[in-house]
């Protein structure tokens, strides 16, 4: 095992791969993963001082790339060990947009929370609100109710759409469709549209609150979602006839930063990239959380495990939200958008101009915040890029003691070594953004 | 550790649902206790760690999915732990899922202070890699094992972890790392 030669280790994986009982596979995965070495262990003063000395003919060259590269998502920085074109080691390198937002999240109270999650992954921040309003609830022990719970799954499913139709735009950009790029953020602005008339704000909306949402859906948001959901289909089929048929766009993905099954579930990683190797695993039915078990969908998953599946698993997944949105606007119940319990709820703003008491009661709550019984939780839920966990310990005040957030991105770029390895300097472009990692969510 | 009690997760669970449980109760010699949120925690001693993941492992618990650490300096009293296990200042949380049985399990360890070390899971999911450098990195927690434990969110050279509840907010000035002086 293991010391075959990465070309021929690619073919032998992606072949028989799931022909072996699981058990025994992921042993070997495992064992793989750790021998073959494809991630590159070398602190950045060694990096210096090797590049201090020439290299001969024989030896590998260490290059950096990022964190200011255009292709890298923000500021992700990779260390490449090269051989020619061929690249054999590579480390990640993070922390470029480190502020230490668990730090500050101790410091926040609960109904603050929301407000620094939200900035986490920005490109689809509801689902960091809904991760932490879950896990506090779940303190709590408390229900939303079902208006809340079907227009956090409409917010969620919304913000999937324009966090997918970003990646259409900058996987495009990176791989040289420059057009495509145009048409995902002109798509995503029609959907941030809707986000903004419901929440008040483009992005960071801090809407999903612990105890349910920030406010009622506006008049006329039906029509409004509707006039989107007609409006997306065609222009992915315009995607297709742009990208997917297109033999350039397949042959500079397919068979491009292939990872297996066992190899993904070793490194821990979840999400398309999980799916892309087909296997079947999204929690949004496997563990349905909200009303998930309540609307009909299809996990859509790859076959090769490739850049190419996972770009199509995106495409798809489009598809797949529209189909749960129409679902959503026929069962949008009535009723209240947030819990009616006075520990959590704060009353209603006309209500203030009129009691006392509801005055002191608003300002308690925005002041002192509510207090959650002690313990500790973790929920998650499937963000676009994976399960979004959320952590919280409690110690009986109004701020979280420990609050952690399990980011998808930052687990699944571990997986960046082991796609690259073996494979063109110029196709580490097209692995990176077939990742789709979000920089605020790795560093948080 | 895994021969010292041959009880599987299933079997635990039986056992509380027949409510007769005598003997406090056990997972592959771990202590059970359940989260808030629904999860069987387990406590293991931090030698019988590796051990019991990799007993879980065969058990079906294949995906690691998160590893933090938990700094309980300002907290020492809590009331969640089960008798026989003695609250440290640290703590190592770790969740894992099994897919065949759709769910999580929570395993918390205990780290003292004085001797904050945790042995890697690294061996055994090599996924952990980023999550016990991020944990080494904002909470000192060493683990033992690991093949780069370097800091992995602070620049290379600072010094001081910043989860750590004894570490104040905003008292220290940023470091740049070679800025010019103040004019």
């Amino acid at each position: 095992m293991s010391t075959t030669a990465p070309d021929n280790r690619l073919v032998a994986e992606t072949s028989e791969g799931a022909q072996e009982m699981v058990d025994r596979a992921l042993e070997s995965a495992t064992e793989r993963l750790r021998e073959l070495g494809a991630v590159l262990r070398l602190s950045e003063a060694e990096a210096a001082e090797l590049g201090e000395q020439d290299p001969g003919d024989d030896q590998t060259m260490i290059m950096n790339m990022g964190p200011q590269h255009p292709s890298t998502h923000g500021v992700l920085r990779l260390m490449l060990e090269l051989e020619g074109e061929t690249v054999l080691r590579t480390k990640p390198i993070i922390g470029y947009l480190h502020t230490g937002m668990e730090k500050t999240g101790e410091d926040l109270t609960y109904l603050q929370g929301p407000t620094n999650v939200t900035r986490m992954d920005y490109a689809s921040p509801l689902f960091s609100e809904l991760a932490f309003s879950l896990t506090t609830e779940k303190l709590l022990g408390i229900e939303v109710p079902p208006r809340a719970v079907w227009i956090r799954m409409l917010m969620s499913e919304l913000n999937r759409l324009s966090s997918h139709l970003l990646f259409m735009a900058t996987n495009g950009m990176d791989l040289g469709a420059v057009s495509m790029m145009i048409y995902g953020w002109r798509e995503r602005e029609e959907t941030l549209r809707i986000l903004e008339k419901i929440t008040g704000l483009r992005m960071n909306h801090n809407y999903i609150r612990p105890g349910g949402v920030a406010a009622d859906l506006p008049d006329g948001w039906r029509d409004d979602v509707l006039r989107l959901l007609d409006l997306i289909p065609p222009r992915l089929d315009e995607y297709d006839t742009l990208m997917t048929g297109q033999p350039i766009w397949r042959e500079r993905l397919q068979g491009v930063g292939v990872i297996t099954t066992e190899e993904c579930l070793a490194l821990g990683t979840t999400g398309p990239i999980l799916r892309s190797t087909g296997y079947a695993w999204d929690l949004r039915r496997d563990l349905p959380y909200l009303a998930y078990d309540e609307v009909d969908f299809d996990v859509v998953v790859g076959t090769y495990g490739d850049c190419f599946d996972r770009y199509a698993i995106r495409l798809n997944e489009i598809r797949e939200s529209i189909r749960i949105i129409h679902q959503i606007l026929d069962k949008m119940p009535l009723g209240d958008y947030r819990i009616q319990d006075k520990k959590v709820t704060p009353p209603p703003r006309a209500r203030i101009d009129e009691s006392m008491e509801a005055l002191i009661h608003h300002f308690k709550i925005f002041t002192e915040g509510f207090k959650v019984p002690e313990g500790e939780a973790y929920v998650a839920v499937e963000s676009p890029r994976g399960e979004l966990g959320c952590y919280i310990v409690s110690d009986g005040t109004s701020k979280p003691y420990r609050m952690h957030i399990r980011g998808p991105s930052f687990v699944n770029l571990q997986t960046l070594p082991h796609m690259m390895r073996g494979g063109l300097l110029a196709d580490a472009v097209a692995i990176i953004s077939s990742v789709d990692p979000i920089m605020g969510e790795v560093d948080r | 550790m895994a021969d010292a009690d041959e009880t599987t997760v299933d079997e635990a669970a039986s056992e509380e649902a027949a409510g007769d449980v005598v003997e406090p109760e056990r997972v592959h010699g771990a202590l059970v206790t359940h989260g808030p949120d629904g999860l069987v925690v387990l406590h293991p001693d931090r030698d019988a760690l590796v051990d019991l993941v990799e007993a879980l492992g065969a058990d079906g618990f294949h995906q690691c999915l998160d590893v933090a650490g938990v700094d309980y300096l300002r907290h020492p009293g809590r009331n969640d732990l089960p008798e026989g296990v003695a609250p440290e200042r640290f703590e190592v949380v770790v969740h894992l899922m099994s897919h065949t049985e759709r769910r999580r399990l929570r395993i918390r360890v205990q780290v003292p202070a004085d001797d904050p070390t945790c042995p890697s899971l690294f061996d055994l999911h090599p996924g952990v890699e980023a999550m016990e450098r991020e944990a080494y990195d904002l909470f000192g927690i060493a683990f033992d094992g690991h093949p780069d434990l370097t800091r992995i969110l602070m620049p290379e050279d600072w010094t001081g972890h910043p989860l750590r509840k004894d570490y104040a907010i905003g008292a220290i000035p940023v470091q740049f790392k070679g800025a010019p002086a103040p004019r």
